[in-house]
C-alpha cells in the first residue's frame, strides 16, 4: 500500500490528482497555498497535463473552476478563509447553476489569526449557499473526504465545500493512497444550455430545485458515514465533536476509555436526528467545534430551553482563538499539566522584513517624502509590506483587504485629504487594486498609488505575482497619465532620487503611479541556487 | 512508547529541515506521526515552532498538550524558553547557544543561558562552531538534532539516513558536512 507523509493541504492536493480533477485553481493564501504548490510539483500532475497555475485572485479561480464544471470535467479550487469573501459571488451563485463535472471549493480557516485578519468560519458560507461541506478530521480523512466531494457534487450537481482549519492544513501525518486513480473526464457539455443561465425566471426555478435537493443530500451516506454516534454508559454528558476538536477530545480521553456518548460530525449538512438522538439520551451537552459556535447556535436556537449546553456561548469555552488539547481539558474539568513558566526576559519576536528587502528602502523614501504633509494619510494592504506598520516604520495607517489600500485612498481623497496615499505590493495590484485605480483616473482623484513590486507573492512563499512583466502597461491600460507614472529602484543609494519623485507626485493634484520595483530578495536567492535565469 | 518534540528557532533557521530529518526516519521505523508546522507571516524573521509526535500507536490531536512535551530542541536560546510550558518536568532542552538578534530588546545571552541551565535536563551547545568543524557553519540545525539524538525514539542511523536522503540533491560534499555535524552533535551530548 502506498504510504505517504503529507500536510493536510497536500493530501487534498494528492486526493484532487487522485480523483480525476482536470484543473486546480488557486489564489496564494496562508493556509491554503500549499495545495496548489504540491500540485505544481507533481509529476503525475504534470503527466496527466493538469491545469495547475495561479490566478489573478479567488473570484477568478472560482470561475475557472465552474467554467472547467461547465465542460464536464472535475475541477477543484482552493483559497483562504478571507479568499471565500472574494470569490462568495461565484461561489453562492454556483450552487444555482449547479455543476457538470464535480467541483470541490477548498477553503482553510484560520482560527488564531496566525496569519490573516479575522477568524471567519467557512461553515457559515456552506450553509448560506446551500453548498454541502465536509470539515475533515485528520490527513488521512482530508484525503478520502475529496473522492466523496467530488462523487455527491456529481451526484447531485452542486458545488463541494471543504473546510480545513490551519492545524490540519500544516500539519503532517502518513496518508494511504489507497483508492485507484479515478480517469479524468471527457469534454462533456451540459445537457441543458441553458443550465448555467441565471435570469430571474430561471434562477427561481433552479433555487427551488436547490432548496430540496439540499434536503436530500443530507441523508446521502457519504455524508452519513462521516458524521458518527458512539454510545456510552454514562448519561450526565453528551459530548459533540465537530473536525478535528474530536481529536483533542480523544487526546484527553483516550480512544478506547471514554465512556460518555460522542457524536463526531465531520459532513453538513446532517440530519436533525442524530443530534436529537444524543441531547434524547443525556443530561448535559458539551459542544467543541473550532470556529464560530455553527451547531452550538443551531442546538440553542432562540428557544434555548432545554438542556444545559455547554460551549462557545456560554463561556466554558472561549469564543476566540483555536481549540487546543488544554481548551478541551478544562472544558471537560480536567486537569491541565503544567509544564514551566516562560522566564520574564523572554521577548516578542514578531515577523520582520528580510535583510535587504526592497520594501524596506521603499519605506524610508516614503516616510522622508511624507513627513511634511503631517502623519495619518497612507493607506495599505495585505502582503510583506503590512509590516511597515511596526517600529521603527510606523509608515501605514490601514490593512483591511485585498486592494483597499487605493479605494480607501479614494475615498480619504474624495473627503478632502491631500496628499492621500496608498502602498500596495504587485500581485495584491493585480488581485484587487486595478479596479479601484480605474475609479480613481475616472474621477481624477488627487491620489498617489506607490507599486513595492517585488515580482512575486511574497507573504506566501514567492508564488509567481500576475502583475511581473507588464505592471506599467496595465497602469497606462487604465488611464494614468504617463507623465505621473515614475519608475524606481528601491534601494539606499537611489533614496534622494527616490524622496524627490514621492514628493513631486504627492504635490501632483491627479492620480499618480509611483513603481517601486526591486526583485524579492527571498525568490531572487532561490534562483541563485537553483540556478535558473527565469 | 511516545515521544512528544517541540522544535523552536526563528523563520529562516532550518527547524523544518531537522522536522523532514525525524520524519523520515520515523516513517522508517514504521511508527505513527504527526508534525504541526508554522508556514506564513511568521517565517519572516518571527519565532516559529513545529510540534513532532511520535508514537507506536496512533496519534490523536497535532498539538502536544501543556506539560507533555519529552523534548524541546532548539537553534535558538530565547526560543528555547518559549516553549517552557509545554515542557514535562523530566523532560529534556536541548539548545543552540548562539543567540539570533532581530529584535532591539533582545535581552543579555548571558540572562538567557542560565535560565536555561535552571532546567533539570538540559545541553547547551555552541553550534555553530561545531557545524564549522564540519565544514559549514549553515549545518548547525543538523549539530542540535545530532544533540538531541539520544532523547529520539528513533535509532540514531535512521537519523543518518535521513540526512542523506534531505541532502542527497545537494551533492555528496553537502551529505558529507551534514553527516559530520550530526554525528558531532551527538557525540558532545554522549560526552557531557
Amino acid at each position: 500500500m502506498n504510504r505517504k507523509l503529507l500536510l493536510g493541504d497536500e493530501a487534498i492536493a494528492q486526493a484532487g490528482i487522485d480523483s480525476g480533477m482536470s484543473g486546480m485553481y488557486a489564489y496564494p493564501g496562508t493556509p491554503s497555498t500549499e495545495i496548489m504548490e504540491y500540485v505544481q510539483s507533481s509529476a503525475s500532475a504534470a503527466e496527466l497535463n493538469i491545469h495547475r497555475e495561479w490566478s489573478a485572485n479567488e473570484k477568478t479561480a472560482m470561475e475557472a473552476a465552474l467554467g472547467m464544471s461547465y465542460t464536464g470535467k472535475r475541477a477543484m479550487v482552493a483559497m483562504k478563509h478571507v479568499g471565500l469573501n472574494v470569490a462568495a459571488d461565484a461561489f453562492i451563485n454556483s450552487a444555482l447553476t449547479g455543476v457538470n463535472g464535480g467541483l470541490v471549493v477548498v477553503s482553510a480557516d484560520d482560527p488564531s489569526m496566525h496569519s490573516s485578519q479575522n477568524e471567519q468560519d467557512s461553515r457559515f458560507y456552506a450553509k448560506f449557499a446551500f453548498v454541502p461541506c465536509f470539515e475533515p478530521t485528520n490527513q488521512q480523512e482530508a484525503y478520502d473526504m475529496v473522492f466523496d466531494a467530488f462523487e455527491l457534487s456529481e451526484k447531485y450537481n452542486t458545488p463541494v465545500l471543504l473546510r480545513i482549519t490551519t492545524r490540519l492544513a500544516h500539519s503532517r501525518s502518513a496518508v494511504e493512497l489507497k483508492r485507484d486513480r479515478v480517469p479524468l473526464k471527457p469534454l462533456l457539455l451540459p445537457a441543458d444550455p441553458l443550465q448555467f443561465v441565471l435570469l430571474p425566471s430561471l434562477a427561481r426555478k433552479k433555487y427551488r430545485a436547490l432548496l430540496e435537493s439540499y434536503e436530500t443530500l443530507r441523508y446521502d451516506a457519504r455524508i452519513a458515514k462521516y458524521n458518527v454516534f458512539r454510545d456510552g454508559k454514562k448519561r450526565e454528558l453528551g459530548i459533540i465533536a465537530c473536525g478535528i476538536a474530536y481529536n483533542y477530545l480523544i487526546e484527553n480521553t483516550g480512544e478506547g476509555e471514554l465512556d460518555f456518548p460522542v457524536l463526531h460530525i465531520a459532513a453538513y449538512p446532517f440530519p436533525g436526528d442524530i443530534v436529537k438522538d444524543i441531547v434524547s439520551r443525556c443530561r448535559e451537552l458539551l459542544v467543541l467545534e473550532e470556529g464560530y459556535p455553527v451547531i452550538e447556535e443551531l442546538m440553542r436556537g432562540y428557544l434555548d430551553s432545554g438542556k444545559r449546553i455547554m460551549g462557545k456561548l456560554d463561556g466554558t469555552i472561549r469564543r476566540d482563538g483555536e481549540m487546543t488539547p488544554a481548551v478541551v481539558a478544562k472544558a471537560l474539568g480536567m486537569p491541565v499539566a503544567e509544564g514551566i513558566d516562560v522566564p520574564a526576559g523572554v521577548r516578542l519576536r514578531p515577523p520582520s522584513f528580510c535583510r535587504g528587502c526592497g520594501h524596506i528602502d521603499m519605506f524610508n523614501a516614503l516616510i522622508e517624502a511624507i513627513r511634511p504633509f503631517g502623519p495619518g494619510r497612507v493607506f495599505s494592504d495585505i502582503g510583506c509590506y503590512t509590516l511597515g506598520a511596526l517600529p521603527p516604520y510606523n509608515a501605514i495607517n490601514s490593512c483591511v483587504d485585498m486592494g483597499a489600500s487605493v479605494t480607501m485612498a479614494v475615498g480619504a481623497a474624495d473627503a478632502g485629504l491631500f496628499p492621500s496615499v496608498a502602498v500596495i505590493g504587485d500581485s495584491t495590484f493585480t488581485h484587487s487594486g486595478m479596479t479601484g485605480l480605474l475609479d480613481a483616473v475616472n474621477k481624477k482623484s488627487p491620489v498617489t498609488i506607490i507599486i513595492s513590486d517585488n515580482s512575486a507573492t511574497g507573504m506566501t512563499g514567492g508564488q509567481k505575482s500576475q502583475a511581473t512583466g507588464h505592471l506599467e502597461k496595465i497602469v497606462a491600460g487604465i488611464g494614468v497619465d504617463p507623465q505621473h507614472i515614475r519608475l524606481m529602484v528601491p534601494l539606499r543609494k537611489n533614496h534622494e532620487e527616490n524622496v524627490r519623485i514621492m514628493k513631486e507626485e504627492f504635490e501632483y493634484r491627479g492620480v499618480s503611479v509611483v513603481i517601486a520595483s526591486r526583485e524579492c530578495i527571498q525568490t531572487a536567492s532561490q534562483r541563485k541556487k537553483s540556478g535558473t535565469s527565469d | 512508547m511516545k515521544n512528544d518534540i517541540i522544535l523552536s528557532g526563528v523563520g529562516g533557521q532550518g527547524i523544518l529541515s531537522i522536522a523532514a530529518a525525524i520524519g523520515l526516519a520515523a516513517v522508517e521505523n514504521k511508527l505513527h506521526l504527526k508534525q504541526s508546522e508554522v508556514h506564513g507571516m511568521s517565517q519572516r524573521g518571527g519565532d516559529v515552532q513545529s510540534h513532532f509526535r511520535l508514537s507506536d500507536k496512533p496519534v490523536a490531536s497535532d498539538l502536544i498538550p501543556l506539560g507533555k512535551a519529552d523534548l524541546i530542541i532548539s537553534v535558538e536560546p530565547m526560543e528555547a524558553l518559549r516553549y517552557l510550558p509545554w515542557l514535562s518536568l523530566n523532560g529534556w532542552l536541548v539548545t543552540n547557544s548562539s543567540p539570533y538578534i532581530n529584535i532591539p530588546d533582545y535581552p543579555p545571552v548571558e540572562d538567557l543561558l542560565s535560565e536555561i541551565r535552571k532546567i533539570k535536563n538540559h545541553i547547551i551547545i555552541d553550534a555553530e562552531t561545531i557545524a564549522r568543524e564540519a565544514g559549514s557553519a549553515r549545518a548547525g540545525n543538523i549539530v542540535v538534532l545530532g544533540a538531541a539524538s539520544p532523547f529520539i525514539s528513533v535509532p540514531f542511523n535512521s537519523l543518518e539516513n535521513s540526512v542523506k536522503k534531505l541532502f542527497m540533491r545537494k551533492g555528496e560534499e553537502i551529505v558529507g558536512i551534514n553527516i559530520r555535524a550530526l554525528r558531532a552533535g551527538r557525540t558532545f551530548t554522549e560526552s557531557n
